[in-house]
């Protein structure tokens, strides 16, 4: 397993790429991305048991992954290719034409490691639980995670997942919010308050678990490690993960405006300039 | 020639799929079924019963029914959900659309009460646009069978079938007329009935008003094909057309609306290859409205006699 320095040092490179990809094709959503990078480092070289090679759709003896927020897909493919899913430089290919890396992430063109399309926001939850059912029947004693936005919690099916995990008792599934307080209108306490999600998610019958610092790697890791003592005693785990949006560039961080905007020339020059840690550019 | 098709019973084609999936469940441990607190009217119970941990009582959450159905596939699993046809399709368009068509799960969503027959409960359920948007959807296959015996045979083949399927039937007892022992092959239509004057292509509950129509056809002297298309999507092409160049005008009739339905199906397939006079019996543009299920195919031209008239129209136009 990689040594946190080298996952810190990946989170750099995830960076790079999340806002080189976007520049590339002056679309895609980087602030959400960089938000949940370290997330995704934790979560494929840390926390899952995974296999990219072959990658295996039904997921069978491994820990699987959805990512319900399709539009960060910068992070996701970038996480996947640097953890062997695909090649690196296949990053290149981002939203243009016959490419597998769509603008939001689908099985329909078998790029590996995703296993929904995803894009229109609230339907990832309801996956992810059936996902853990068919475990369940299996046999098979690995974990099912997901990611959703905090703003995605205003589609109703959210809810009834939220009802539904619980009562079918899904207690092999490890649901994460990123909580950064923006939705493509403003403040998410501005476009719908969704008042206390930790109250509403235990009054559902979930264990909740708040982490505050969701761009701090150890933080991620040990709070996922965590919520791994959780699985198997009756409930599904949520956990409420505060971030940055644009975290790690100084102009993005902290608004909405960088929800779906791509940095021009100079600002793409000036957010690696405060990258610099590099494993290599693809 | 007057056709000898004949029932010993009217049964429900609903219950023909709770028949199925009961003996799918003996037959193939991966299927699994969901039902969104309709288990009764779907005839899932049975299932339930036998197979308690591989049934899903969902609530009323439809949308969220279709997402777990999706996940279930990734595994291995074979999912059967089971509401209403309106809460199959257009309550939950877009979960069908993104988390089961474009993702390409292996889902079979079955769906009851479709179309008037549904009866007194009025328009808001008596959903007559399923068809169409079903089909519209790239990779769903699209079936509606005629009676118990082809409902329950539909259900067992769609399991083995890999890919999403939609599945409709209906509420009330109809003549249960197709032999037991039927393969169901998906994409295959049905000769029940040659004639040489006109074709008339029916499915679901119409197939059989079509096999009346028929007699009443023949005692004025018009000889009428009846195929069965059970199938809408993948449409039967090739029967469709090669019936077409014997009669050279036909009749579509099914319980859907006008707009995007069987007729439709047909319509293009002619207007690419073979224009022909083609009359449709169909809900023309219109909610339905609470009675029951004969009141309401009268009122609203899904009768015998609808069918009977649409094919002296088609005959007249080809003639003309």
């Amino acid at each position: 397993m990689a040594s946190i320095q080298e996952l810190e040092q990946l989170c750099s490179q995830v960076r790079r790429d999340i806002v080189r990809m976007v520049h590339a094709v002056n679309s895609g959503h980087p602030g959400g991305s960089l938000g949940c990078t370290e997330y995704f480092v934790a979560l494929y070289g840390s926390v899952m048991q995974h296999q990219a090679q072959p990658f295996s759709m039904d997921g069978k003896n491994e820990d699987v992954f959805f990512l319900s927020n399709g539009h960060i897909s910068p992070v996701f493919y970038s996480v996947l290719a640097r953890n062997g899913y695909f090649p690196v430089n296949e990053l290149t290919t981002f939203r243009r034409l016959n490419s597998r890396l769509q603008g939001h992430p689908t099985t329909h063109e078998g790029l590996p490691g995703v296993r929904m399309a995803s894009g229109s926001l609230g339907q990832g939850l309801s996956v992810a639980i059936g996902a853990a059912l068919a475990k369940k029947l299996n046999g098979d004693t690995r974990l099912v995670f997901s990611l959703h936005g905090d703003g995605e919690l205003q589609e109703g099916q959210i809810w009834e997942a939220a009802m539904a995990a619980p009562a079918h008792k899904v207690d092999n599934l490890i649901a994460t919010v990123d909580v950064n307080g923006q939705q493509i209108d403003g403040p998410t306490d501005k476009v719908l308050p969704m008042g206390d999600l930790a109250a509403k998610f235990r009054s559902f019958g979930w264990e909740v678990l708040e982490l505050a610092q969701g761009n701090v790697l150890s933080a991620v890791i040990d709070t996922l490690n965590l919520a791994k003592t959780h699985t198997g005693k009756g409930k599904p785990v949520v956990i409420l993960m505060k971030t940055e949006m644009g975290n790690g560039v100084d102009f993005m961080m902290g608004t909405h405006k960088w929800h779906g905007v791509a940095p021009n020339d100079e600002q793409l020059a000036t957010a690696l300039a405060q990258l610099p840690q590099t494993l290599g550019d693809y | 020639m007057e056709h000898t098709y004949t029932f010993s019973e009217k049964k429900d084609t609903r219950s023909g799929f709770g028949a199925g999936l009961l003996e799918l469940g003996r037959k193939n441990p991966e299927v699994v079924a969901l039902c969104a607190d309709l288990t009764g009217s779907l005839k899932m119970d049975a299932f339930q019963k036998e197979f308690p941990e591989r049934f899903f009582q969902t609530g009323i959450a439809e949308a969220n029914m279709m997402g777990m159905a999706a996940g279930l596939t990734i595994g291995g699993k074979i999912p059967f959900t089971g509401t209403f046809a309106n809460f199959s399709t257009g309550r939950v368009y877009d979960q069908i659309r993104q988390s089961i068509a474009y993702s390409g799960k292996n889902v079979k969503i079955c769906a009851s009460h479709a179309g008037l027959t549904l009866g007194e409960d009025g328009a808001t359920h008596q959903i007559l646009e399923d068809i169409g948007l079903m089909k519209m959807l790239p990779g769903m296959v699209v079936i509606n069978p005629c009676d118990y015996n082809q409902t329950k045979a539909a259900t067992i083949a769609i399991a083995d079938y890999d890919g999403p399927v939609y599945l409709r039937f209906g509420r009330p007892t109809v003549p249960n007329f197709t032999p037991a022992d039927q393969k169901f092959e998906i994409g295959k239509a049905l000769h029940l009935v040659e004639g040489t004057d006109v074709s008339i292509f029916a499915t679901g509950h119409l197939v059989w008003k079509a096999l009346e129509a028929q007699l009443i056809l023949h005692a004025k002297g018009i000889s009428a094909e009846i195929i069965n298309i059970h199938t809408i999507k993948p449409l039967d092409e090739e029967a469709v057309l090669s019936s077409i160049r014997k009669t050279r005008c036909a009749v579509s009739a099914e319980e859907h609306q006008r707009h995007g339905g069987l007729g439709d199906s047909i319509a293009q397939l002619l207007a690419r290859t073979t224009p022909t006079p083609l009359e449709y019996v169909a809900v023309n543009d219109s909610f339905g409205e609470s009675g029951t299920p004969d009141e309401l195919m009268l009122k609203y031209g899904l009768g015998t006699n609808d069918i009977v008239e649409a094919a002296l129209r088609a005959v007249s136009r080809k003639n003309a």
